[in-house]
């Protein structure tokens, strides 16, 4: 019962990390139709940025802060220097120029902070198991994943569904030309939404940081996991996103948890060791792979939001 | 003479040079140049084999590494088991190619666009991990192959400059091939449907079928390559089926130039010695290579033979 409880808020908590990375990534491809492998390496500078500054502060939240702003600087910065005349190309450019540029960030951090990977420590006050129902403790910084990403979810879809810049951003995914000729600034709001987009991965990068070691290629294996996402969601719905990524991370985590034992209960002990660490990353790839066969626009399609 | 364009004077160039090379290397003594070249070979005939689909069938397949470790993991594994034959081991490769892609495309073609390439590469990933978990074959850290594919006298891979001829008449042989497919009667109806699917099916041609018989054809070729490469590093592992291979042969398909008979030897070829070349220079040789990437899409459109074909033209 405990071990189900910690995983099921394992798979919660993997689940909103990838929601933060696939809703950046969904906004972009929605609203500028790029697709940018590169969004994963933005999620590595955000856990290499925040390293830094929490070691030159000697504080873990100011270090973060500090670290979600250089993240959105350097979305910013990106979209300005070289995606921007990437709008409106063949998909195929964009996968070629992002691609060049995971080869840059690779690069740039192995000579910046060097082929080994770094740490983040927590504050003691993290690392205190909390406890959540009698007699079941959870780790103090897991759960505040949980509350933050929760609460950046709901920030979210408010600020999407009930401000303006909101409406500008769903009216560019219904209809670029028609609200650039309505005398909207599109490169400012491409500009905005791509930094916004870029801050997200940075404050995944982040928050995962603790729980994982800040590597270099850390983001091209979770970038492939916000793919299946919003694929799966739909591409360019925040709604189809959330609840993919939650159902990701779910099965993903409770497929490496419990997959093991099922499967030694039909294999030999052997086989199914071997088996089963294959069988549960293949899980989601799986998933994805019957959604589109059964639904080849995804669960939730955008346009029939 | 009208036809002699500047792409085809360099096409033509480049293949005298391949074709010339081992001369070069026995009388340099430069060894290391002609092991680069049979590497740069075997994945420009992947990708010529993504390009067929790519470029002429628009079918944008991001999971085309798979066929590589397919292909490589049939020759290492049936010599693991003590089949050294090559006439057993490339026809299993080629067939398991076949099959995989016959599954996995029959699967895919259902969905279009960013989907397609999201799917594929999502079965990319299922075979890479399925190879990960292969412990009696290596699992993780790969297989060695000691023995090196037996034709019993005909051929003899171990034989640098034997091999790589054989590597490049398979390079050959399948360009020939890409090019009798293309201006067939099947390759025109496929490259209509690229061009557009609903009148072609309005017409009355079975879309899905056609594009599944393309995109099996280029997997097979593609399992060919698998297979030259597993006998050349001597080694497979799951990391030549990882999503960045992929990603490297579009690249070089891109790079060289999307539907156009020799663009992808062009790209593998300028792609891999700009990688060699650069790596040489410095350690962080990516750092060059990532933004030059970006410039040649910014500016460079139709990759190497769209801007040699602007050139001619003055």
């Amino acid at each position: 019962m405990l071990l189900v409880v910690e995983q099921f808020l394992n798979g919660l908590q993997f689940g909103l990390l990838l929601f933060l990375l696939a809703a950046g990534l969904t906004l972009v491809f929605g609203i500028m139709d790029l697709v940018n492998l590169a969004h994963g390496s933005l999620y590595m500078m955000g856990a290499y940025f925040a390293a830094t500054f929490a070691a030159w502060t000697g504080s873990f939240l100011l270090g973060a802060l500090m670290a979600l702003g250089a993240t959105l600087v350097l979305g910013i910065v990106l979209e300005m220097s070289a995606l921007r005349h990437l709008y409106g190309r063949d998909h195929l450019d964009h996968v070629l120029a992002t691609f060049g540029l995971i080869l840059f960030f690779n690069e740039a951090v192995r000579l910046i902070w060097g082929p080994a990977g770094l740490a983040l420590p927590l504050p003691a006050w993290l690392t205190v198991p909390v406890p959540i129902l009698p007699g079941i403790h959870y780790p103090a910084y897991r759960l505040a994943i949980i509350i933050v990403a929760l609460l950046v979810a709901l920030l979210l879809y408010l600020g999407v569904m009930r401000t303006r810049i909101g409406m500008l951003i769903r009216a560019g995914a219904s209809n670029r030309e028609m609200i650039g000729a309505l005398g909207i600034n599109i490169k400012l709001l491409y500009t905005l939404v791509f930094g916004l987009g870029a801050a997200l991965a940075g404050l995944a990068g982040l928050m995962q940081a603790p729980i994982l070691t800040v590597q270099i290629g850390m983001g091209e294996n979770i970038l492939i996991l916000a793919f299946v996402i919003i694929v799966i969601g739909g591409i360019g719905s925040i709604r189809g996103a959330f609840l993919a990524a939650i159902f990701v991370g779910m099965i993903d985590t409770l497929g490496r948890a419990f997959l093991p034992n099922l499967l030694r209960q039909v294999l030999s002990g052997a086989a199914a060791s071997t088996a089963a660490p294959a069988l549960s990353s293949m899980l989601i790839y799986l998933l994805m792979a019957i959604v589109l066969v059964v639904r080849p626009e995804g669960l939730f399609p955008a346009n029939r939001r | 003479m009208k036809n002699l364009t500047v792409s085809k004077a360099v096409t033509a160039l480049m293949l005298a040079g391949l074709v010339l090379l081992p001369l070069y290397s026995q009388a340099s003594g430069n060894v290391f140049i002609l092991t680069l070249f049979t590497r740069i070979i075997i994945l420009a005939l992947a990708a010529a084999s993504l390009n067929l689909i790519m470029g002429f069938g628009g079918m944008m397949s991001f999971g085309h590494a798979a066929y590589l470790g397919i292909g490589g993991y049939a020759v290492g594994m049936l010599a693991q088991e003590g089949v050294g034959s090559g006439f057993i081991q490339f026809p299993v490769a080629l067939a398991a190619s076949a099959i995989y892609a016959l599954v996995i495309g029959a699967l895919s073609l259902r969905t279009r666009g960013v989907y397609f390439i999201m799917i594929t590469l999502a079965f990319a990933q299922m075979a890479y991990y399925v190879a990960s978990g292969l412990a009696r074959y290596g699992g993780d850290d790969g297989l060695t192959v000691y023995k090196r594919s037996d034709f019993s006298g005909l051929i003899n891979l171990s034989n640098r400059t034997q091999f790589y001829y054989l590597c490049l008449a398979c390079l050959l042989g399948v360009i020939f091939l890409i090019w009798r497919i293309v201006n067939s009667r099947f390759g025109l109806v496929v490259q209509g449907l690229r061009s557009n699917e609903q009148r072609m099916q309005a017409i009355g041609f079975p879309a899905k079928r056609y594009q599944l018989v393309c995109f099996v054809i280029s997997g097979t070729m593609c399992g060919l390559a698998g297979a030259l490469l597993a006998n050349n590093t001597d080694f497979v592992s799951p990391a030549v089926m990882y999503w960045t291979r992929s990603g490297d042969l579009m690249v070089m398909v891109i790079l060289g130039g999307m539907g156009t008979l020799f663009g992808p030897i062009m790209g593998a070829v300028v792609y891999l010695l700009l990688e060699e070349f650069l790596s040489q220079i410095t350690e962080y040789w990516a750092l060059i290579m990532g933004p030059l990437l970006l410039l040649i899409v910014l500016f460079g459109r139709g990759g190497i033979m769209g801007m040699l074909g602007r050139v001619g033209r003055g």
